[in-house]
């Protein structure tokens, strides 16, 4: 009787979940339905974003900048984020004392649960300087957000690696040992692929949020429109060109923002779908 | 007790967990005979795997235990070492390719079968290709799991029965060319047909090394081994020949607990 409930209720949030996600592309697919008819794909590789000087409601627009400043902040924060994070784990799981798991741990979930705008702040006010001082530049840019970006998801994805790499059965790593493996060698060739699929989930995972982060990015990469031509320089995301312009926009601008967010939209989606039908659903047996 | 004829030899040994105060195992004295099985019985929680863990010192892999006395592993020139005093991790690893350790639960890596067999070589440092082959092969021969695995080597060992995989490992430890296989209960998890080919298994690999078997099973004990001990509360009750221990025991708690009464 409850069971059945539970079941009819589990369907019907499964379906609405999927009715809402249809909605949600719908919607951003039809308000850019004018910009996508006027740019095409070409829309892609123009980094021109301007509105008529007479007409408000025309202009050119091009989504490549944004594109390409979501993509390698992104990218940044990536590289910097997934060695650390792996680190962070294999530290709590196999290296540290019984008496620091528990505190690091807390610790970890906590810089998780920060808000995002918060991060944002202190990079800016804080950490902005640092790099500045230390790669030049002018303080906010692409590496500024990049590596700000990477503390943001460091948390998140450690937290993801390290619970995959606790399931390892302890009678498994005791195997390895007793054929004469090392620490080392035991992380390699048992604890890393036998938690693959957790940790490919987490990086995957922990890819989509750094793609769509607004708050922190839209206070660290300077949000010019700008194709950056060193690593410190300014430029802008598509999620911090969206909060940015959405109040001003209209006509044109308004439907190229509609189609950036759709490309946004589909990246997102794709890579969470991999993440969860490839890898987090594939059974690690 | 002729001493030509020991593989290791547990003396006066003690063990004590981590965070524990009472020993978990006292004064324990156990030769180990080469080339011969001897099973250790004695209801649950007696110490059996705390001693088998000892003697390939696994026990490590956990800070602060303590042990107390000497477990000497005899090499082939005759000279004896005691294991209780290896420090180095170096060491350790040798002393685990000699002595190696099969367990409950069977333990395939998440790796192709092929890989499982040759991943203790490799560690070892043997990297020729033919001379790895060669010995994968003789070692799943002399599982008696070669017939099972020869087609498909490079597929997951995850992929074989718990029975299979349990001789895979059997297997994956043989490659090493062991003096001495520490089982523990290495067939209570599997069903008696798996059962019967790992105990048939076993009786051929004496040939080769010395085998000590962590049993639940009286019956297993009894068709198997050739040497038994009995332990009970973290004492050793009594050792012997298979036949007396179960024949003609002389300790009035070892026939208690052979004929059922307690355990
Ligand atoms: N990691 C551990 N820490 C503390 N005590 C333990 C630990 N493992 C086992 N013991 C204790 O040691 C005793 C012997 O256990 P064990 O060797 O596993 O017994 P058996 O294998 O004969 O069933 C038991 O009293 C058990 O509670
Ligand atoms: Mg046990």
């Amino acid at each position: 009787m409850g069971g059945k409930l539970f079941k009819n209720f589990s369907f019907f949030s499964a379906t609405l979940s999927f009715f809402i996600l249809i909605g949600i592309f719908s919607i951003l697919f039809t308000y850019a339905q004018d910009s996508i008819r006027e740019f095409g794909f070409d829309f892609l590789g123009s980094e021109i974003w301007e509105a008529d000087e007479d007409d408000e409601e025309i202009g050119i627009f091009g989504g490549y900048i944004p594109v390409i400043g979501t993509m390698l902040s992104t990218l940044i924060a990536m590289v910097i984020a997934t060695p650390l994070a792996m680190g962070i784990a294999i530290f709590l799981t196999e290296i540290a004392h019984k008496t620091l798991v528990k505190p690091v741990s807390i610790a970890i979930e906590l810089l998780a649960a920060i808000p995002s705008i918060i991060y944002g702040m202190w990079g800016l006010f804080y950490f902005a300087p640092i790099v500045q001082s230390t790669f030049g530049g002018q303080g906010v840019g692409l590496l500024t957000a990049g590596i700000v970006l990477a503390i943001m998801i460091i948390p998140f994805m450690a937290a993801i690696t390290r619970d995959a790499m606790n399931t390892v059965p302890d009678v498994l790593k005791e195997s390895a040992y007793a054929m004469g493996a090392t620490k080392f060698e035991v992380i390699k060739d048992v604890i890393m692929p036998y938690s693959k699929g957790g940790i490919i989930g987490s990086i995957i995972l922990a890819l989509g949020r750094a793609l769509g982060e607004t708050m922190a990015v839209a206070f660290l990469i300077g949000s010019v429109m700008a194709i950056p031509s060193s690593i410190t320089d300014p430029t802008t995301s598509i999620p911090v060109l969206l909060a940015n312009n959405f109040s001003e926009a209209q006509g044109l601008e308004m439907s190229s923002m509609y189609y950036l967010a759709l490309i946004l939209f589909v990246v997102s989606f794709a890579i969470i779908s991999v993440a969860k039908f490839y890898f987090l659903g594939k059974k690690v047996k | 007790m002729n001493t030509k004829n020991l593989i290791m030899e547990v003396k006066d040994f003690d063990f004590t967990y981590a965070g524990v105060d009472d020993p978990s195992l006292k004064q324990i004295n156990l030769p180990i005979e080469k080339n011969k099985i001897t099973a250790m019985i004695g209801p649950s929680g007696c110490g059996k795997s705390t001693l088998l863990r000892a003697m390939n010192r696994i026990h490590d892999l956990y800070p602060g235990n303590k042990y107390g006395g000497e477990i000497n592993l005899y090499r082939e020139n005759g000279e004896k070492e005691n294991i209780l005093n290896l420090k180095k991790e170096n060491d350790l690893i040798r002393l685990r390719q000699d002595v190696g350790m099969i367990f409950q639960k069977p333990t395939p890596f998440p790796m192709s079968i092929y890989d499982n067999v040759a991943y203790g070589m490799k560690l070892a440092g043997v990297k020729n290709k033919s001379e790895l082959e060669g010995r994968v092969e003789k070692a799943l021969k002399d599982a008696a799991i070669w017939k099972e695995t020869k087609d498909r080597l490079n597929s997951s060992a995850l992929g074989l029965s718990g029975g299979q995989q349990q001789r895979l490992c059997i297997a994956r430890a043989v490659a090493l060319k062991p003096d001495v296989m520490l089982f523990d209960e290495p067939t209570s998890a599997l069903d008696p047909i798996s059962t019967g080919a790992i105990e048939e298994l076993l009786a051929e690999l004496k040939k080769d090394v010395s085998v000590v078997i962590v049993t639940h099973n009286m019956q297993q004990a009894s068709r198997l081994s050739d040497y038994t001990a009995f332990m009970y509360l973290g004492d050793l009750i009594e050792y012997d020949t298979t036949d007396t221990i179960f024949m003609n025991p002389n300790v009035k708690l070892t026939e208690d607990y052979i004929t059922g009464r307690f355990g």
